[in-house]
C-alpha cells in the first residue's frame, strides 16, 4: 500500500491581517492567530481522500520548528493523519533547509508520495517541494488541481499560466498542491479526542546529521507602497469623463 | 560586474513576454554581459526572438528532442550544467514555468533562491515581497554562491525591441531523468491579449454570480481590447477557468488601467493588482475594500453600469 508523507507549516491564520514590527525588524506575530498552512491543509486532505479510496496506506505528517508546532500536527491528526513527526529547531527554516530536512525525514519514512503545500502564506516563497524533489532525485509534480494514481505513477494535473497542463510521474514523487485540488474537511470534536492518543514523535534537527546549507540573510522590513486613496464618481458618464481625461481610454 | 544567465519561457513558437521583463531585472543587477538560455526542440525562431532584445548578449540554444515541452525535471539539470561557465545570476520569470523550475535549479547547485525580486539594491541585495504583499523583506544572497531568483513580472518594465545578440548552438552533457512524462495542455482558445501583458484588464467576482453573466465582461473587454481576468471566488465559483485568476496565488499584473467589477478586494486579489496604473472599482457594497485602492470608485449595480460603461466607451 502507497505510503504517504505530508507537511504541515505553522503559520499566522488566512484571515489574519500581519503587521511589520514597530522598529521594522520583523513580523509582529506574536498572540496571532496561528494555523495550519492552507496549501499544506489541501495536501492531508488530498492524502486522505487517497487513503479512503485505497490508494493509499499510512499517512505521517511532519512538521519543522519549535514546540508550538505541535498544535498544526494534533490538527493534523485530527483531520486524519496516522502519525506525526515533529523535527525540533528553533532557528528560522528557509525553503533549502526545510528540504534538506524532509529529504532525511523522506529517508526514514520512505514515502511512495509526498504531498505539501505549493507554498507557504507567511513566505510565499514557492521553493520547498520541487526542492526536496531534487534533493531525492524524484520527479515532482506543482501546483496540482488533480491526482490520479495508477500503479507505480501519479497523472497530475497542474495549474499552469497557460491553463492545465497534465504530466505523468513516476513514484516515488513530490506533489505540491494548488488551490482547487479539493476542500478540506471540517474538524468534528471526537475527531480531536480521538487524535490525543495517536502518536506524535519529536526529533531534534541535530539528529539528522545535517550540514549547514547557506542561506538568504534578510535584512529589513518594510510595509508596501500605499496606493493613495482615489476618488468617487456618481455615474458612468463621470466615470467615463475620467478615464478620457487621463488619457486611458478613446 | 555580474555575468546573468536568463532562462526563456515560451511556448515553442513565441518567447513570453515576461522575458524582456526579466532581462530588466538582468540589467539592473549591473550586468557585464546578460546571456538568454532557450532550451526547446527547433526553437530556432524562439532564439532569434530572444536576441532581439535589447540588452542581451547571446543566445544559448539548447535544442534537444527531450525540451519540445517544459519539463522542470528535465530543464533544470540542464541550466544547472550552464551555471560554470562563469554565470553569477540564473534569472527566471515568477511564472508558473519559473516557479516550477528555477528552485529545483537552485537544489542542484546547492544555493538558496531568492523568489519575486521586485528591486535590485545591489548585485546581492534584493528586495521581495512577503505575507501577500503586506510586507517588502530585503535578503541579501549569500558571497561566493550562484544567485538563483525568480523575478516579479509586474515589478519590471520589458526591455526594449533593438537587440542584435549573437546564437549559440550548445550541447550540455548531463544525464536527464526519464521519471517526468509531458502528456497534454489544456488551453482557453482566445484572441483577447494575454492577461499578463495587456494594457488594459477587466476583471470579474463573484458578484457577476454565474458564468453566463461573464459574457458581459467578455464583451466590455472586446469593445476595448482588453483582457479578461477574475477573483479566487470567481475561479473558484467555476464561473471562469483558474488562468483568469488575478492575485497572490494567481497572477500579478500591472496593467495601465484595471477595472475590478463585483470584486470585493481581499487583500490575496490585491496583492495581484498593486502595480496598475489606474484601478477603476464598481461594486453595490460602498464599504468594499476595493474602493480602498481603486483610483476611480463607482458605487452601483454592476448588471446596469457595465452595459452603459461599454455604450459610452464606444460612442467615441
Amino acid at each position: 500500500m502507497r505510503k504517504i508523507m505530508v507537511t504541515l507549516k505553522r503559520v499566522v491564520d488566512y484571515n489574519v491581517r500581519v503587521r511589520i514590527k514597530p522598529d521594522g525588524s520583523g513580523m509582529a506575530t506574536d498572540g496571532l492567530k496561528m494555523s495550519v498552512n492552507p496549501f499544506d491543509e489541501i495536501a492531508l486532505e488530498e492524502a486522505l481522500r487517497m487513503r479512503e479510496r485505497g490508494e493509499a496506506g499510512e499517512i505521517a505528517a511532519v512538521a519543522i520548528g519549535g514546540d508550538e508546532c505541535q498544535q498544526q500536527l494534533r490538527t493534523g491528526l485530527a483531520m486524519g493523519a496516522d502519525r506525526a513527526v515533529l523535527v525540533k529547531t528553533d532557528a528560522e527554516v528557509q525553503p533549502l533547509e526545510a528540504a534538506g530536512i524532509l529529504l532525511e525525514m523522506a529517508k526514514r519514512e520512505k514515502p511512495d508520495i509526498v504531498i505539501m503545500g505549493k507554498q507557504a502564506i507567511d513566505d510565499d516563497c514557492n521553493q520547498t517541494g520541487q526542492m526536496l524533489a531534487t534533493l531525492w532525485g524524484r520527479p515532482q509534480a506543482t501546483f496540482a488541481s488533480e491526482v490520479q494514481l495508477e500503479g507505480g505513477t501519479a497523472r497530475v494535473t497542474r495549474e499552469v499560466d497557460a491553463g492545465l497542463e497534465i504530466i505523468e510521474v513516476q513514484l516515488p514523487a513530490v506533489i505540491t498542491t494548488d488551490l482547487r485540488l479539493n476542500e478540506p474537511r471540517y474538524i468534528k470534536l471526537p475527531d480531536i479526542m480521538k487524535a490525543r492518543s495517536k502518536p506524535l514523535e519529536t526529533l531534534a534537527v541535530g539528529e539528522l546529521g545535517l550540514s549547514a546549507v547557506p542561506s538568504l540573510k534578510p535584512s529589513g522590513y518594510e510595509p508596501p507602497a500605499q496606493r493613495e486613496k482615489g476618488e468617487r464618481v456618481e455615474d458612468v458618464a463621470a466615470l467615463v469623463g475620467k478615464l478620457r481625461e487621463r488619457g486611458l481610454v478613446a | 560586474m555580474s555575468k546573468i544567465l536568463v532562462v526563456a519561457e515560451h511556448d515553442g513558437i513565441s518567447l513570453h513576454s515576461g522575458v524582456a521583463r526579466v532581462v530588466s531585472c538582468g540589467l539592473a543587477i549591473g550586468a557585464e554581459s546578460l546571456d538568454v538560455a532557450v532550451m526547446g526542440q527547433d526553437c530556432a525562431a524562439v532564439a532569434r526572438q530572444a536576441g532581439s532584445i535589447a540588452g542581451v548578449s547571446q543566445v544559448l540554444c539548447l535544442d534537444r528532442a527531450e525540451n519540445a515541452r517544459p519539463l522542470a525535471a528535465v530543464q533544470a539539470p540542464q541550466l544547472a550544467a550552464l551555471a560554470p561557465r562563469g554565470y553569477s545570476h540564473l534569472l527566471g520569470p515568477s511564472t508558473t514555468f519559473g516557479k516550477d523550475l528555477m528552485p529545483r535549479v537552485a537544489a542542484l547547485l546547492g544555493v538558496p533562491q531568492v523568489s519575486d525580486i521586485m528591486s535590485v539594491e545591489s548585485e546581492r541585495r534584493f528586495k521581495r515581497p512577503i505575507y501577500a504583499g503586506n510586507a517588502v523583506l530585503t535578503v541579501e544572497a549569500p558571497a561566493d554562491h550562484t544567485v538563483v531568483a525568480t523575478a516579479r513580472l509586474a515589478s519590471w518594465p520589458a526591455a526594449s525591441e533593438g537587440g542584435e545578440a549573437g546564437i549559440e548552438e550548445i550541447a550540455v552533457d548531463v544525464e536527464l531523468p526519464a521519471h517526468s512524462k509531458w502528456l497534454e495542455l489544456k488551453t482557453a482558445e482566445t484572441e483577447r491579449p494575454d492577461l499578463q501583458s495587456a494594457s488594459v484588464v477587466v476583471s470579474g467576482g463573484r458578484a457577476l454570480g454565474s458564468a453566463d453573466n461573464f459574457s458581459m465582461l467578455y464583451s466590455l473587454a472586446d469593445s476595448i481590447g482588453a483582457a479578461v481576468g477574475a477573483s479566487r471566488a470567481a475561479v473558484d465559483a467555476g464561473y471562469v477557468s483558474n488562468d483568469m485568476q488575478v492575485g497572490q496565488t494567481g497572477k500579478i499584473i500591472a496593467p495601465a488601467l484595471y477595472f475590478a467589477i463585483g470584486i470585493s478586494g481581499a487583500i490575496q486579489h490585491l496583492t495581484g493588482i498593486k502595480d496598475a496604473g489606474v484601478i477603476v472599482a464598481i461594486n453595490k457594497d460602498p464599504e468594499a475594500p476595493i474602493f480602498e485602492v481603486a483610483d476611480i470608485g463607482l458605487v452601483g449595480d454592476l448588471f446596469s453600469i457595465v452595459p452603459e460603461l461599454q455604450a459610452a466607451l464606444e460612442d467615441s
